[in-house]
């Protein structure tokens, strides 16, 4: 397949649409920034604040949970970067193995979360009545904990139907291999991957010494 | 061989390096943190955190290899959400509130051991 099947309105060429793609993508990885950024601001403040309580609060997340699913994402942006030099020399095999595995390390990703989850509701700790925790000030980073976890879990499962609808359309060569289109879905994995690699220490590393 | 765009085609050697690098200073990141070091294991774990989002967003998001536009748009979420820090915590930090004995006002976060509840 030519580069003229990947070629889409309105770019003369496929250098100039890669740039757009580029440039696109990372706008919105700008706007996720804003986005996530509102939250950790939001953690922080109210950790700055009553730091004893996110301290008392914290020592109950499962920083082996937490700790597997790092790694798990780590290994799935590096399948995924070698999934995009693959498609950029025209490795279909490859590009295509390194795209499976990328949803798998994800969706292992997913697996473990959904164990951690249920440990956590089974222990109570969601913010409300008969919460187990004191001062009343820990339910304020279990709701930290819901919503960043909760928001990141949503992205990364986005992620991985982005990826899959990817892998199937090279799979049943709807597009070449060197289409753009791999790099805007490569960047949205990476800055999912980025997100978790600030949460962890936000969630799990908190006073453990 | 070359890319589309003529860059020269990487091979799998650094998308591994990295990796090997990231798994290494997750692992280091997770050790410190049961190091006593006095206060310091969260600056440092975010230190880390920090280190690890710079090769991820350079050597796997490629950034290292972009145009200087990319650079400058992806440095721009993270100005703006400084500025955005900056402003919130020039309000919080500075905040005054009543002394609990009753002296002159003193800043809010100087007295979070009596707002956690202790």
């Amino acid at each position: 397949m030519s580069d003229a099947a990947a070629l889409r309105e309105p770019w003369p060429d496929l250098q100039r649409q890669r740039e757009g793609v580029t440039v696109g993508i990372w706008l919105f990885i700008a706007s996720e920034v804003l986005f996530f950024g509102a939250l950790f601001l939001g953690y922080t403040v109210y950790r700055t604040l009553y730091p004893e309580a996110f301290r008392i609060a914290a020592a109950e997340t499962n920083v082996l949970y937490g700790s597997v699913n790092l790694l798990l994402l780590l290994t799935s942006s590096a399948a995924m970067t070698i999934a995009v030099d693959a498609s950029q020399q025209e490795k279909r095999r490859t590009t295509l193995v390194c795209l499976g595995l990328t949803m798998l390390l994800g969706t292992g990703f997913l697996l473990v979360k959904g164990l951690e989850y249920s440990d956590d509701i089974a222990k109570g700790l969601f913010p409300g009545p008969h919460f187990p925790l004191q001062p009343p000030q820990t339910q304020l980073f279990w709701a930290f904990y819901w919503v960043m976890t909760g928001v990141h879990a949503i992205h990364l499962a986005t992620g991985i139907g982005v990826v899959g609808v990817f892998a199937f359309i090279l799979w049943r060569r709807l597009l070449p291999l060197g289409s753009p289109a791999i790099v805007g879905v490569a960047t949205y994995w990476h800055f999912v991957d980025t997100v978790w690699i600030i949460l962890f220490p936000l969630l799990y590393l908190v006073d453990r010494s | 061989m070359s890319n589309p765009d003529g860059r020269p085609a990487r091979t799998w050697h650094r998308p591994i390096a990295v990796w090997i690098a990231l798994v290494v200073l997750a692992l280091a990141s997770l050790g410190s943190a049961y190091i006593p070091l006095r206060g310091f294991n969260t600056p440092l774990n975010l230190a880390i955190a920090g280190v690890m989002v710079i090769l991820l967003w350079l050597f796997l998001m490629d950034l290292i290899s972009l145009d200087a536009l990319i650079g400058l748009i992806a440095v721009s979420g993270l100005v703006w959400l400084s500025f955005m820090f900056a402003l919130t915590f020039s309000d919080y930090l500075s905040r005054a509130c009543e002394a609990p004995g009753g002296g002159p006002p003193t800043f809010c976060v100087d007295q979070k051991v009596n707002r956690d509840g202790f």
